[in-house]
């Protein structure tokens, strides 16, 4: 009688797809990506229980270079399509990824919502502070006098601060990595994956491109002096004298997940026939 | 009411409307009233009309009860009564009368208004409040209903039924109700006008059900087991009630936070494998279009059923048009094929709801259902509609098949999908045109092949007889669509009667069109009439671009809300056959 057979573990190549990013060299992303098959890969879970939902986006091209389920669906919605996806298939482990733009701008209102809601999700947000597959417009986190055609006097605007935000609305789970520290990036990816309810991964991710002066960012960015803490009121505080370079796990909530009123009888709808009948 | 529905004293239908201001009950008495005529075993139908007012505005309850199933509203109304007279003129054009209509209202409330006098109809003053006063805890709309369930010559017990059925609590309120609608009756006795029906045609297993509740059950008698909702008049109720209905049969509603979120929920659930749906009304669809266009692309399963209100904008939330045809068969950006249902009754809405997430799941594209606020907010007597016939299922992928590709080229166009959780065949549904395997490709010789590949789909659907109702011979023949059949086929049969022969072709399926199936349908017809309820022609500029029509062709038409009533089309057709 043959042994039954063991699933030998799994390496974070075996998350990656053959397919060639399109990114320009020195995207943030790339690394991203890595980060995400180590973190899938140290967490044990198999590609076809994960699926990678996404919008639009340089970012968003993300799904197709795991081997995972990818929804790469359109600008702005993957949060949408992900909540869908994940209470239609609690068994499931959903991550969201994408940008800035995609996320905060077009998609802003279901970033509210998701954090409110509390689905068990992790959402990566890839900011690089800019669109990059447009070629360079501001982003909602674009600092006010960054010029660039669309505004060439900067948006005079102030940036949005996705970790505050976040927390308001609800987030379960709130935490910054560098795309730069691809280790600590997969840690606290794989963190966020185990936290039950929403959790929100803010990845600082240099648009080489339209923002080569992020390059500076490896410089700036500096690992959060305390541990994460339970408490929304000194989180709040903590986020919002932060000066958005320091990273790790910045908060962890303990709201319990939200739970669709999934049906526990299960009649056929026959049974529900007798309603009308006169 | 037409003169051709009196025989011996008897009609076969009467058209009775209760109108009042917010709180005077005219709804409750309505529902009671449609009970009751149930109960006697008559068919009907109420639709009900508003002021604008969220809560406590004027309202009036429009009912139709018939020896026969119809879904149309009559030329006339044979009775009105107002409870009260406050805004009730501003339903004059919703609620016609006639010379041998009977105008009941209460005489402390001031005269009718002009709008409804100047119609001949004869107004009967009976004072519902002094009467209602007569016995304790009397309310005038349960002396109203009274009168109304006597005019039109519903039995005692079936008035006391509805009664009952409906003040479940019993007590002095029942009691009080009861009299209060035995006093209603012997009042109606003193009337020199009543408009007894005909006796009712016996029939077993009847079922009362909105529209929007019949397309409720239609979804999950077709799998739906998935719905995302964001509420918009009139299509709240669908929602409302899939809500615990879901829940019963083991599936999940999600309230979104907009439509945008809507469509997208039910995409990523569909793309998990579960039957998704969602229903809206214009101002949502016009939201959901992009989306739409991801589910033909990525092809994911999935059913809009858009009730159908007045337009364009905000338009009138309240009220039924039918204008949306051209966002749902040609507002999605590219070449977008994709299935667009309509119903043509109330028990249609069933039937049609079923249908559109059947062949969803089995084409792998979007389904849109429209149907109307007529329907969807009627409440109709319909026999119980035939069991379900099995609904499409989805073409999956095997674990591990070899060398999976995801956007197979197929000889049907559908090719198997992976859901989640099968190993082996993992792959990213895209928006981006893509290869077979699902890879983003630009070149034109893909985009070429995918899209051929998502026609074929369609061009594989085989409707059967479904694609439309056929009724009537002759060479003349009516074209129209959703609410606006019953009335076609009310005024066919008054044609009948008079020897005058047309076909009928009410078309449920829009899309894909079936231009060769309407050729045989309308082999032989010289004249074509065009029946719809849409200002710039819908529906006809649809029929133009889709199929080829024989013969001239003549438009009837108006937007919404007015019904096109029955009459309209007799005249016509009567005008054409004498030439
Ligand atoms: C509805 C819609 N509007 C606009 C676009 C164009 N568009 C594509 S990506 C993008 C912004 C991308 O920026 P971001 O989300 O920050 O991602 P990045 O490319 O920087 O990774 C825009 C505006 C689109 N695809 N769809
Ligand atoms: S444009 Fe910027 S974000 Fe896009 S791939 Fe290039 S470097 Fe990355």
């Amino acid at each position: 009688m043959n042994a039954p057979a063991i699933a030998p573990a799994l390496t974070a190549q075996d998350f990656k797809s053959d397919y060639k990013p399109v990114w320009c060299p020195g995207c943030g992303d790339y690394t991203v990506l890595a980060s995400i098959t180590r973190a899938l890969a140290a967490l044990q879970l198999r590609p076809e229980k994960v699926a990678v939902v996404s919008g639009i986006g340089c970012s968003s091209r993300i799904p197709a270079y795991t081997t995972c389920y990818g929804f790469h669906g359109v600008h702005g919605r993957a949060l949408a399509a992900a909540t869908g996806l994940k209470v239609a298939r609690p068994d499931l482990t959903v991550l969201v990824a994408g940008g800035d733009g995609d996320g905060y701008s077009i998609g802003g209102n279901h970033f509210l919502h998701a954090c409110r809601r509390n689905i068990d999700l992790t959402d990566i947000v890839m900011d690089n502070h800019v669109y990059g597959m447009t070629k360079g417009q501001p982003s909602p986190t674009t600092e006010p006098d960054w010029k660039s055609k669309l505004s060439p006097a900067g948006t005079g605007l102030r940036e949005f601060h996705p970790l505050v935000i976040a927390l308001a609305a609800g987030a379960n789970f709130i935490a910054r990595a560098f795309s730069g520290d691809p280790s600590g990036t997969a840690a606290v990816i794989g963190e966020a994956i185990r936290h039950p309810g929403f959790s929100f991964v803010e990845v600082l991710s240099p648009c080489v491109t339209f923002r080569p002066e992020q390059r500076a960012w490896k410089e700036a960015v500096h690992p959060a002096s305390v541990a994460a803490t339970d408490d929304p009121a000194r989180a709040a505080r903590r986020l919002m004298t932060d000066d958005g370079f320091n990273t790790g796990v910045l908060y962890k909530g303990t709201r319990p997940a939200y739970s669709a009123a999934a049906g526990k009888t299960t009649l056929h709808p026959a049974d529900l026939e007798k309603d009308f009948a006169l | 009411m037409t003169d051709a529905t009196v025989a011996n004293g008897r009609v076969e239908s009467v058209s009775a409307a209760l109108a009042g201001s917010g709180g005077a009950g005219v709804m409750t008495a309505g529902n009671m009233l449609l009970e009751a005529a149930a109960q006697a075993g008559y068919f009907g139908l109420m639709t009900r009309t508003s002021g604008p007012q969220i809560r406590g505005g004027e309202a009036a309850a429009m009912l139709r009860v018939s020896t026969f199933a119809s879904d149309s509203q009559d030329d006339r109304f044979h009775v009105l009564a107002a409870i009260d007279w406050q805004n009730v003129n501003r339903f004059a054009s919703e609620i016609p009368l006639g010379e041998a209509s009977l105008l009941i209202g209460d005489p402390a409330q001031g005269e009718p208004p002009e709008a409804f006098l100047k119609s001949g109809a004869r107004y009967v003053p009976l004072p519902l409040k002094a009467l209602a006063k007569q016995v304790s805890g009397g309310w005038p709309n349960m002396v109203a209903l009274g009168v109304l369930g006597a005019v039109m010559g519903l039995p005692e017990e079936a008035l006391e039924r509805a009664v009952r059925k409906s003040m479940k609590k019993g007590g002095e309120a029942l009691a009080a109700g009861l009299a209060a609608v035995k006093l209603g009756m012997a009042e109606a006795a003193k009337l020199e006008r009543s408009f007894p029906l005909a006796l009712p045609r016996a029939g077993a297993g009847r079922w009362l059900i909105s529209g929007n509740e019949a397309a409720g059950l239609g979804a999950l008698r077709g799998g739906v087991r998935f719905v995302a909702a964001y509420p918009i008049t009139p299509a709240t109720e669908l929602l409302e009630w899939l809500s615990p209905a879901l829940t019963k049969v083991g599936g999940t509603l999600v309230q979104a936070e907009d439509e945008l979120a809507s469509i997208n929920m039910i995409l990523g659930a569909s793309y998990g494998g579960v039957p998704a749906l969602t229903a809206t009304s214009g101002p949502g669809l016009a939201l959901m279009i992009e989306a739409l266009g991801l589910g033909v692309a990525a092809e994911l399963p999935i059913v809009v059923v858009d009730v159908m209100r007045t337009g364009p904008s905000t338009g009138i939330a309240t009220k039924t048009e039918q204008a949306d045809l051209n966002i749902a068969m040609y507002g999605l950006h590219g070449d977008a094929p994709h299935i667009v249902v309509a119903p043509n009754s109330v028990a249609d809405c069933l039937a049609a709801t079923q249908w559109a997430a059947g062949l969803a799941e089995s084409l792998q594209v979007p389904a849109i259902v429209l149907s109307d606020q007529y329907f969807g907010q009627a409440r109709a007597i319909i026999d119980r509609p035939p069991g379900a016939p099995a609904s499409g299922k989805r073409l999956l992928a095997q674990p591990n098949a070899p060398a999976y590709k995801r956007y197979a080229l197929t000889e049907s166009g559908v090719s198997p999908m992976a859901l989640p959780g099968t190993p082996g065949v993992t792959y990213t549904a895209d928006g981006l045109e893509h290869n077979e395997r699902g890879t983003p490709s630009s070149q034109a010789s893909d985009h070429l092949a995918q899209m051929e590949k998502r026609a074929r789909k369609l061009e594989s659907l085989d409707c059967g007889e479904d694609w439309a109702t056929l009724e009537g011979e002759g060479d003349v023949a009516v074209l129209t669509w959703g609410s606006c059949t019953a009335p076609v086929r009310e005024a066919f049969a008054r044609a009948r009667a008079e020897g005058i022969q047309a076909r009928l072709v009410s078309l449920r399926l829009l899309s894909p069109a079936q231009p060769a199936r309407l050729a045989k349908a309308l082999e032989g017809v010289k004249r074509v009439l065009v029946v719809e309820q849409s200002f710039s022609g819908q529906f006809q500029r649809y029929l133009k671009a889709e199929y080829d029509l024989p013969g001239e062709v003549h438009s009837l038409r108006r937007p919404g809300p007015l019904p096109i009533r029955p009459d309209e089309i007799h005249r016509t057709l009567k005008s054409w056959s004498r030439p």
